[in-house]
């Protein structure tokens, strides 16, 4: 088995999944019903981008695993996510400033990977490059609203972007060398991310964060407090009814 | 043309027709034909049929109900063995619909896509977009009230004109 690729593979697969199921928390939960629709919409898409992935991750380690077998029956500490997509986000401005900077990191991402030699990968990330255009948008908009809004939309934007920023440097762990020139190397795209989402936040009135990096250590399966209760969440009809559709 | 009826004397292999016959279980007034999404029919000297659709979103959820009615379909006209096959690459886009479809999802009241601007996706801070006319009023006077609709692949507008809200089918 090619264990970079398929390390490489399940990160992006597990950010995309997590963010998902975090996304559907908020149906019934939005300020207003369009939005309820909104996100789950965008869940719905990162769901299509993890399954995919997963899929093909599944195939690279050839046991016989499936999409849902990698979904449902691992365990936190085989989670390669990092720790951005898996904290609760309890607050609208917080969901949004998530959404900015992991959409637009998927962006950059899944642009880059397009052109990648890995045909697979390359096919999935065409796809799903459009899809996060849209979610960038999606979020860039309640960004300048929030923000460029009243002095209570502008304080709690502010301080959304204050709470999520340390958890952005995570996402740009170098990968594998082996890895060179194969896929897109995340290290690589930091600066034109942070370039993008300064240029909605300066529009939105508000500060960049100066903020120091948190411990990342996602990738490796070191997870916060939080992803052991989303896990049990999503996985627990799986597990108690192995199989089970409708 | 109805699920499973095929017109005579055209020159399209008659799996194809069939399969090209499926209505999208999420947009019935079109076919999956004329939602571009119809990529392959092969059909080889034993009667095995090999059909390669491909998704319009990642994570459409009509995928296994699309896949299902194609089986039953083809079934149905005495193909036993069809396998259909998800092909991601190249990415759909909604260029690929037809003008047939674009017709009939102005029709049931759907505003059809504009082409899919050119340029890097989500390049600027605040895209600009067209105006969407109106499907019911042909109104130019509309604006946008969410960026998503009942489907991944739809957005809410609202017409100033006529006050009608309508979907618009999203460049993609």
């Amino acid at each position: 088995m090619d264990t970079p690729l398929f390390e490489y593979t399940l990160g992006l697969a597990d950010d995309a999944l997590i963010s998902a199921q975090r996304m559907g928390w908020w149906i019934s939960r939005a300020p207003e019903l369009e939005e309820d629709v909104a996100l789950a919409n965008i869940g719905l898409d990162q769901l299509g981008q993890a399954r995919s992935l997963l899929t093909y991750a599944a195939e690279l380690e050839g046991e016989g695993r499936t999409e849902d077998g990698l979904a449902y029956l691992r365990d936190e500490r085989e989670f390669r996510n990092v720790k951005l997509v898996e904290r609760p986000m309890t607050d609208f401005g917080v969901a949004m400033a998530r959404l900015l900077a992991f959409a637009t990191y998927q962006l950059h991402l899944y642009r880059a990977l397009s052109t990648s030699s890995d045909t697979t990968l390359a096919g999935i990330a065409a796809k799903a490059v459009k899809e996060v255009a849209y979610h960038v948008d999606h979020a860039s908009h309640w960004v300048l609203r929030l923000g460029d809004g009243t002095d209570e939309s502008h304080a709690r934007m502010q301080a959304a972007l204050d709470a999520e920023w340390p958890y952005l440097a995570e996402l740009f762990t170098p990968i594998d060398p082996s890895l060179a020139d194969r896929v897109a190397d995340p290290a690589h795209l930091e600066d034109a991310v942070v370039a993008h989402v300064r240029r909605v936040v300066t529009e939105a009135t508000l500060t960049m964060p100066e903020v120091s990096r948190a411990l990342g250590g996602g990738r490796q399966g070191v997870h916060t407090e939080h992803l052991g209760y989303l896990l049990a969440e999503m996985q627990h009809l799986h597990r108690s009814h192995p199989g089970a559709t409708w | 043309m109805t699920p499973g009826s095929v017109t005579e004397g055209t020159t399209m292999p008659r799996a194809r027709q069939l399969a090209a016959s499926v209505l999208d279980p999420e947009l019935p007034m079109v076919t999956i034909e004329d939602l571009g999404i119809l990529r392959d029919v092969a059909e080889d000297d034993q009667g095995r049929v090999h059909v390669t659709i491909t998704p319009t979103y990642s994570g459409c959820p009509a995928m296994e109900t699309i896949r299902a009615d194609i089986v039953s379909t083809l079934e149905l006209a005495g193909y036993l063995h069809v396998d259909v096959e998800f092909a991601l690459s190249p990415a759909w886009s909604t260029d690929d619909l037809t003008d047939e479809g674009r017709r009939k999802l102005a029709e049931a009241g759907i505003a059809p896509p504009g082409p899919v601007p050119t340029g890097a996706a989500g390049a600027g801070p605040t895209p600009l977009s067209l105006s969407v006319r109106c499907p019911q009023c042909g109104s130019l006077d509309t604006r946008e009230s969410s960026r998503f609709g009942s489907t991944a692949c739809k957005s809410l507008w609202v017409c100033r004109s006529c006050r009608e809200p309508f979907d618009h089918f999203k460049a993609l």
